[in-house]
């Protein structure tokens, strides 16, 4: 891209971010709506139960109470992909987060005191909360929805991926490795909780959702098929919204109940969670269980993977299921592999349910993948940056899998990593007492492969943009595509202004409203800037087709001699210049009057994945790679991490200061999954459901965070750039377990390293 | 929540008269309300966030008497007499963001924007205390201890802890 940019590229404050930093933006816990009621959900005490009775009389005569459900007074469909989830729950509760009722009232206080007079007559049963229990052929059946899709009735989902010649590839491997890893359950912690205000008009049968989804097109479906309503009479109206990072890809049961509770009621009706419910009953990052087999030969080029994956799903089915599909991208294409064979099974449990989670089951992926490379270079004698660099990815390469990375900087990213962290000695401690004493130093490195031109997945993976100019210059882009607080609503006004020459704060974005905006999928797979971007660049260049003509006759010149500037179209052969507003005047109110309206549809030009997993699904691919340093003190087991090198493939930087932010927040995300966090779930109940015990990183834990952006500019991006939302998280945990490890000489296989894991690791060396 | 004076007999309601950024207020209120309650519920001022309602997250942090309390924790009841300062009080027509407001947009360190009220006010406090007390250590550690109880999922406090620097510098 040779072309001279005037504002891609600097440093842009978010246009949205004064609403945000004066409390002025309405996010759902600050809707209100006149003759409005609050809705609560009863939840089952135990995991896994019989209901025998569900008594709701004294609830309903409690003096404010509106309105009381439960599974026998609704008509719903079961929700989720594999529809195997009811959503209120009768007979038989399967984990903790179970729904049995749901009140509307006057007030928050009553609805919370309705709750406490439904009576609920359980039958405790046994539960199965390990998936290779639940797997075994006599185990009995957990999910009684399921369609019969697996011969083993507890399996959810199953992936299976080949490539290569294992067999062969084996005997060749001079050096072979054998892992299991074990990753944690983790969940979203939004600073705001899951909240919805529905809004359903008894007169004209229309519901209007004030929703945090990050996918409205897909949820306006996924809610009409619930309450079998039409989903054109269903209008989603998104709040702004505190916090997705994956979690709001799918619709929960309390979205449906509250719009019930509104069409039951004929009232809006608001629901809230606690934080202890937002602990127990949003969706997580699931356990997972990786077996790896890895070898390279004796050279130390990589030869095979033999992956084999368990998930513990819980017990209904989201998002969390499918991950695979992204985790064996990471086997079958990170770093050079002649053959892979992946095989994930996702299990049915008592536990809480697994939805996606900014990665979509790469960090896990990444970390079973690269503590096993760490581990062969230590067989084979090789140095940890060598054997990286000697596999690393390259541009042209088609990889066995089929994705097709036009531009690569895999190998750049590692080498500058590898480059900013050597010889780095933190100032605190003297370099010879680290080696012997208390505390000790090491430092690790990881990469991470992730789609970075959308994703085909859906039927559509597409984004439709309107742009409007108004008779005084102003421009409104009406996109698709979704803000979650990630900043895509600044970078599509960042594109529209290089384009047509208008001052940023000329533009609005209008986002929100399903009635209104055109199709997109949905924030996910990190690909808004990469497909509304791309989709913005297709509508400026149709109404410049209808502006440029009448500018060119005004000017007295060439249409391809027109520059958009400043607020002016000027022309570059006569010097003579006109402003946008009075081009746009002169179409509008002119006979025959035209609108300076279009509207574009881009549909990335990637392709679906065969039935054998292979095709080159995305328009681009990321690469990053980090190293990290960290500090162990062997006494107490505490891990502090000084400082992380982010190097990473984004195309073009197309907003400095938007990016940074996405990069630093998803390091430190990282590091809470890498060292503090873990849902503890003992038989199916969650014991630490709050702050206080399910610890997130505070500014206190933040390290150094160096940040180098490698712009491979691909061709089919906007500018160049690729998606960037997920990365920054990918890698982060690995590369600090690998630190550790190179610390003090253990093994790490499970996340997070907690201080006792660490002292146990060091009492069982020693 | 705000009562009419037949309702004040009632047991458990106290009157009580205090400042709300810059003008004086009464109200009736449950003894047992919230502070938190009483800004969004009864004063209707719901810049202050509710991240948690257990004191862990600092989003309802508001200032009493230039110092940064958690909202959730403190019951309306004793802020009479007192001085609360809620994020809508930076702000006036005439100039509608407060200098932390502008370092904070400035770097880039609103993402969401749920967890930002609070930071402000954190912030604020700081400033406040840094103003009354010269020789307190401003750097990036000080600065990271003022907001250690203000949790942020979204952008890894880098902006955030760079911004306030960046303010308290000068
Ligand atoms: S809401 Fe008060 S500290 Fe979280
Ligand atoms: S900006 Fe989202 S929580 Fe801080």
């Amino acid at each position: 891209m040779t072309k001279n940019l005037k504002i891609i590229g600097k440093p842009t404050p978010k246009i949205d971010a004064n609403i945000r930093v004066t409390g002025e933006a309405q996010f759902g816990h600050d809707i209100q709506l006149p003759n409005m009621l609050y809705g609560a959900i009863l939840r089952t005490k135990y995991p896994v139960a019989e209901i025998i009775s569900i008594d709701t009389s004294k609830a309903k005569k409690l003096e404010g109470v509106k309105c009381v459900i439960t599974a026998d007074n609704i008509d719903v469909n079961n929700i989720s992909y594999r529809r195997d989830h009811p959503i209120l729950k009768k007979g038989q509760v399967n984990c903790i987060r179970d729904e049995i009722a749901a009140v509307a009232a006057t007030s928050k206080e009553i609805a919370q005191k309705a709750l406490e007079l439904i009576e609920v007559k359980y039958k405790v049963r046994e539960g199965i909360f390990d998936p290779f229990e639940a797997i075994k052929e006599d185990a009995p059946q957990i999910n009684h929805f399921i369609d019969g899709k697996y011969p083993n009735k507890n399996i959810a989902e199953h992936f299976h991926y080949e490539h290569g010649n294992l067999d062969e590839e084996k005997a060749i491997s001079k050096y072979i490795v054998s892992h299991r890893y074990t990753l944690p359950r983790v969940t979203h912690c939004c600073m705001a909780t899951s909240n919805m205000t529905a809004d359903y008009s008894k007169t004209d049968g229309k519901l209007t959702l004030y929703s945090t989804t990050q996918v409205p097109f897909l949820y306006q479906r996924d809610i009409a098929r619930a309450l079998k309503m039409e989903p054109s009479k269903i209008r989603i109206i998104q709040v702004v919204i505190g916090g997705g990072f994956g979690s709001k890809l799918d619709m929960y049961p309390y979205e449906p109940i509250c719009a019930l509770l509104s069409m039951k009621t004929g009232q809006p009706v608001q629901l809230i969670f606690s934080r202890e419910e937002e602990f127990i009953a949003s969706p997580t990052r699931q356990t997972m269980i990786y077996d790896v087999t890895a070898g390279a030969d004796e050279n130390g080029r990589f030869t095979f993977r033999d992956v084999r994956v368990t998930l513990d799903n819980g017990a209904y089915t989201s998002w969390g299921a499918t991950t695979p599909f992204v985790m064996m991208q990471t086997f079958s294409s990170l770093y050079q592999c002649p053959a892979c064979r992946f095989d994930s099974t996702s299990v049915y449990t008592n536990n809480v349910y697994a939805g996606s989670f900014r990665g979509y089951g790469n960090p896990q992926a990444t970390f079973a993948l690269e503590r096993t490379i760490d581990m062969l270079a230590e067989e084979i004698g090789m140095s940890k940056s060598e054997i990286r660099i000697l596999n690393a990815n390259f541009k042209g390469e088609i990889t066995k899998q089929g994705l097709h990375f036009n531009t690569c900087g895999h190998k750049e990213a590692l080498e500058t990593v590898i480059e900013k962290v050597k010889g780095h000695t933190h100032p605190l401690v003297p370099s010879q007492e680290w080696k012997t004493k208390r505390y000790k130093r090491g430092v690790g490195y990881a990469s991470m492969l992730h789609v970075g031109g959308g994703a085909k997945i859906y039927p559509s993976d597409g984004c439709g943009t309107t742009l409007k100019i108004d008779p005084f210059g102003y421009l409104t882009i009406i996109t698709g595509s979704s803000e979650i607080g990630q900043g895509s609503e600044t970078v599509l006004a960042m594109i529209a202004s290089e384009e047509l020459g208008i001052d940023i704060s000329r533009i609005k974005v209008i986002n929100t409203d399903t009635d209104i905006k055109p199709w997109d999928v949905g924030v996910h797979a990190s690909r808004t800037s990469f497909v509304a971007g791309n989709s913005v660049l297709g509508a400026v260049k149709k109404l410049k087709e209808k502006i440029s003509p009448k500018a060119a006759q005004l000017l007295k010149t060439n249409v391809d001699d027109l520059i958009y500037e400043k607020g002016l179209i000027k022309s570059v052969i006569n010097e003579s210049s006109i402003e946008l507003d009075k081009v746009v005047r002169a179409i509008h109110f002119k006979e025959p009057g035209e609108l300076c309206i279009d509207t574009y549809f881009f549909e990335p030009s990637s392709e679906f994945a065969d039935n054998e997993f292979k095709g080159n699904v995305s328009g681009a691919y990321a690469f990053a790679s980090q190293s990290v340093e960290v500090e162990v003190d062997t006494y107490t087991g505490n891990v502090k991490v000084l400082d992380v090198y982010v190097a990473q493939d984004v195309g073009k930087v197309l907003n400095p200061l938007g990016l940074a932010g996405q990069i630093e927040g998803g390091v430190v995300m990282g590091m809470g999954y890498a060292l503090l966090e873990e849902l503890i779930v003992d038989k199916g109940m969650i014991l630490n459901p709050n702050f206080h015990n399910y610890k997130l990183p505070t500014a206190m834990d933040v390290p150094g965070i160096h940040f180098y952006p490698i712009e491979t500019e691909d061709s089919l991006g906007p500018y160049g750039a690729k998606g960037v939302g997920e990365a920054p998280l990918i890698p982060t945990a690995a590369a600090i377990a690998n630190a550790v490890s190179d610390a003090i000489g253990v093994q790490i296989d499970s996340l997070p390293v907690t201080p006792e894991k660490v002292l146990r690791a060091l009492e069982e060396k020693f | 929540m705000l009562k009419s004076d037949s309702n004040i007999t009632q047991l458990g309601w106290q009157k009580i008269n205090f400042n709300v950024n810059g003008t004086p207020v009464e109200v009736y209120i449950p003894q047992s309300l919230l502070l938190i309650d009483l800004i969004r519920d009864v004063l209707n001022l719901k810049g202050t966030k509710p991240g948690c309602l257990e004191g862990e997250c600092g989003a309802c942090t508001v200032l009493i008497d230039g110092k940064a309390v958690n909202s959730c924790l403190y019951l309306a009841i004793n802020i009479y007499g007192k001085n609360l300062t809620t994020i809508e009080g930076l702000s006036t027509t005439e100039k509608p963001l407060d200098v932390v407001q502008l370092k904070m947009i400035e770097h880039g360190a609103v993402q969401c924007g749920f967890c930002s009220p609070g930071m402000v006010m954190s912030i604020k406090a700081f400033q406040n205390e840094c103003e009354t007390n010269p020789i307190i250590g401003r750097d990036s550690e000080a600065i990271k201890k003022a907001i250690e109880g203000n949790l942020c999922r979204c952008t890894g406090y880098v902006r955030i802890i760079d911004a306030a620097e960046d303010l308290l510098s000068k």
